[in-house]
């Protein structure tokens, strides 16, 4: 996108959510075909076509709504299904905790935005002193719930039109992309420990328990960080 | 209420509940600055642990290697010559794409 010099444009210092658009607009992409897979896998899984859309709303969270999906899909019991997706999501706990003065406004406003919160859109809001970009947020949650939500109805309306995820390589994609989104953060040595360990921990959690209890007990190696108060 | 539409608002609900939490109960508290130090390294740490879970992790826990890995490799690849968002991306799909046809 180009920048054009208007006078209607805001003022220098005034930021526009166009900007986390423009920064997530690669994500969208991938957040459209994952849409799209997932809007196959839950129709294949019996969930009908509006179900899996309202989740992707509602829920807004890949691996949690995959993980419920593919439990529901294989018999696996809803309990099991609710238990796995909720664990997937805990993580959004201590990511709320960085984000719990990035908002404004009433109780019903920030609660809402926070929705907008997904490991993407938190990650490239990321700010050099450590706090986050509401406006890189919120324009990049904005982009990401419409790609995700869209490719979900397509998948689950023309599901049969689209390929194996799998065969197409889509979940070699999201790995490569959290690292890409890592790249840029830990140039400072600290950090760098800090990736080290959460890595380390997720690595040694992983044979013992379900997913998402190594992602959420990684959390912790950001407490190397607190060894040297900002 | 089916199954399928329970879980769809249990997950819901919670998932709602639990990313408002941090921004309703603490809007207005400035956290201490050990505490902020911290919070600083969470991206990192939990990047970090996306990187493994989504690279090698099983669909109920413990570990799968597969053209996962091969593709991250090429992510990593694309990463260090300094291709854009897109193309790391693409090139991590590819490559697994590509290892699954030919194994």
């Amino acid at each position: 996108m180009r920048r054009v010099t208007d006078p209607q444009a805001p003022e220098p210092g005034r930021r526009s959510y166009l900007e986390g658009v423009r920064v997530a607009a690669p994500i969208g992409v991938a957040a459209f075909v994952f849409g799209l897979s997932f809007g196959v896998l839950a129709r294949a899984a019996g969930m009908g076509r509006v179900a899996p859309v309202v989740m992707s709303v509602t829920t807004f969270a890949g691996s949690a709504q995959f993980a419920a999906v593919s439990i529901l899909g294989a018999g696996g019991g809803l309990a099991t299904a609710i238990a796995a997706a909720v664990l997937l999501n805990l993580r959004y706990g201590p990511i709320g905790l960085s984000a719990a003065t990035t908002f404004k406004g009433p109780w019903w406003r920030r609660a809402f935005t926070a929705q907008l919160i997904v490991d993407e859109s938190w990650a490239i809001s990321q700010r050099d002193d450590g706090r986050l970009d509401r406006y890189l947020l919120v324009g990049a949650g904005l982009l990401l719930l419409v790609c995700w939500t869209t490719g979900t109805a397509v998948g689950a309306i023309a599901g049969d039109l689209v390929a194996d995820p799998e065969s197409l390589g889509l979940d070699a994609a999201f790995p490569a992309l959290f690292l890409a989104l890592l790249w840029p953060q830990v140039r400072e040595r600290s950090r760098l420990l800090a990736a080290l360990g959460g890595a380390a921990i997720a690595l040694a959690l992983m044979p013992f328990t379900g997913p998402g209890i190594p992602i959420v007990a990684a959390s912790l190696a950001c407490l190397i960080g607190a060894r040297r108060p900002a | 209420m089916s199954p399928v539409w329970i879980s769809v608002v249990v997950i819901g609900l919670a998932t709602f509940a639990i990313r408002a939490a941090g921004p309703l109960l603490l809007a207005r508290r400035t956290p201490p600055p050990r505490a902020q130090a911290a919070l600083e390294h969470l991206a990192p740490a939990l990047l970090a642990a996306l990187v493994v879970t989504q690279a090698v992790g099983g669909d109920n826990g413990g570990f799968t290697v597969d053209a996962r890995l091969a593709g991250l490799a090429a992510g990593a690849a694309a990463l260090l010559l300094r291709a854009p968002l897109l193309a790391v991306i693409a090139a991590a799909a590819a490559t697994a794409a590509l290892v699954r046809v030919v194994a």
